[in-house]
């Protein structure tokens, strides 16, 4: 144990000296915002720390961390408990609003296979939009009622959005703005924080112990764990959204969780699915 | 509405395999919503699969199985092309029913 982390913080601190000296010529190197680096080595990291994994696999989360699991998630997947939630999701997303006009509208491509963009920078905002926000303002643009973030409809919708996109990888942007890049800078700060009564930071379960068990559970890996939202928890009994997720992280470590869709998680979402750019969207998906 | 009921068979040599995905609240009775109400009892009591006319599953349950259960089992006989009768009743005397052919 004490050996490989060493080694991984060993190849992290290679990684980064190399970005270092790639990224030389500006004074400022290593203060500068880089998130196509901090992505590199967030990937090298995980790569690093499990050697046998295929990047695609990580979007599996747990059920790819061992043999076990793996058959598992095979037998969970040829009768997947998200599937009522998909049809759900399906009909819902069909369904025109009270003025006629429908999701399709409000989203590129009629929204198919999008998923994989969200979320984005929206510049005359100058914030992150997720797809979860998306749904809901285009739902206000047609005079209907939002959703709760973290219920049921939100995951229907945002499963049958990711159902369509399965296999396109994140393709998450960075415009060259400053506000984006904050926005970036932010998720990460977030991301890497200790907070709660229990004191961890996300990172301290799903970098530094993704494959250890907390409980009966085995911890994923943060690399790829958004491409599987929303997700059906057997803990839950039920579907849950990204926002469900971050809300149900910040009380397990007993700290005090943000609104569904603050700035804060939105930077966070922002981060986490840039870091996870060129794996391929995997949700719905269903874990323990 | 569709149906509240998933199947998939499968028949290879002489037995078949049946996996079902039922969807129901399976309330217990023992739990309270956010206003501090008991949500009343609501579970399916019988669960029925016929193969061709024939009984080959029967299940009697009560509060403790799961919200949404999976079932899956396998019996002698079944051939491909059979027809699969699934029903369940509840005890609000609510039911549903759906026929899959064994494949």
């Amino acid at each position: 144990m004490k050996v490989r982390s060493a080694i991984s913080l060993a190849s992290v601190a290679l990684a980064l000296a190399a970005l270092t000296l790639a990224a030389a010529p500006p004074a400022s190197a290593a203060n500068a915002i880089d998130p196509a680096a901090d992505a590199r080595a967030f990937q090298k990291f995980f790569t690093t720390k499990f050697p046998k994994l295929k990047l695609e696999d990580f979007v599996n989360g747990p059920y790819s961390l061992n043999e076990d699991m793996h058959r598992q998630w095979v037998e969970k997947e040829e009768f997947p408990p998200y599937e009522f939630s998909l049809d759900m999701g399906k009909e819902m997303f069909a369904q025109p609003f009270k003025n006629g006009k429908s999701y399709a509208d409000c989203f590129a491509n009629g929204g198919i296979g999008i998923r994989q963009n969200y979320p984005y920078f929206d510049d005359k905002e100058g914030k992150v939009v997720t797809l979860e926000l998306a749904l809901n303002r285009c739902r206000q643009a047609n005079g209907e009622a939002p959703f709760s973030y973290v219920k049921d409809e939100m995951a229907a919708l945002t499963g049958y959005m990711a159902f369509t996109s399965r296999g396109k990888p994140f393709d998450i942007k960075i415009p060259n703005d400053p506000r984006a890049l904050e926005a970036f800078e932010t998720g990460k700060q977030y991301f890497y924080t200790r907070r709660g009564q229990l004191n961890f930071s996300c990172a301290s379960c799903h970098v530094q112990n993704p494959g250890e068990r907390i409980r009966a559970e085995i911890l994923a890996p943060a690399l790829g764990i958004l491409n599987a939202m929303p997700i059906y928890r057997s803990e839950w009994g039920g579907m849950g959204t990204i926002s469900r997720r971050f809300i149900t992280c910040n009380v397990q470590t007993r700290g005090v969780p943000l609104d569904p869709q603050s700035d804060e998680y939105r930077d966070l979402e922002y981060y986490l699915s840039y870091v996870s750019n060129g794996l391929p969207i995997s949700g719905p998906g269903a874990r323990p | 509405m569709a149906s509240t009921i998933r199947v998939r068979a499968t028949a290879t040599g002489d037995t078949t395999e049946v996996q079902a995905l039922i969807q129901h609240p399976m309330d217990s009775g023992f739990v309270k919503d956010a206003q501090g109400q008991i949500i009343p009892p609501h579970f399916i009591q019988q669960l029925t699969f016929e193969c061709n006319g024939k009984a080959v599953f029967v299940a009697d349950w009560g509060t403790a199985v799961s919200k949404d259960p999976y079932v899956k089992f396998s019996f002698k006989g079944g051939n491909k092309g059979d027809d699969l009768k699934i029903s369940w009743i509840d005890n609000k005397g609510a039911s549903d029913t759906t026929t899959a052919k064994i494949s």
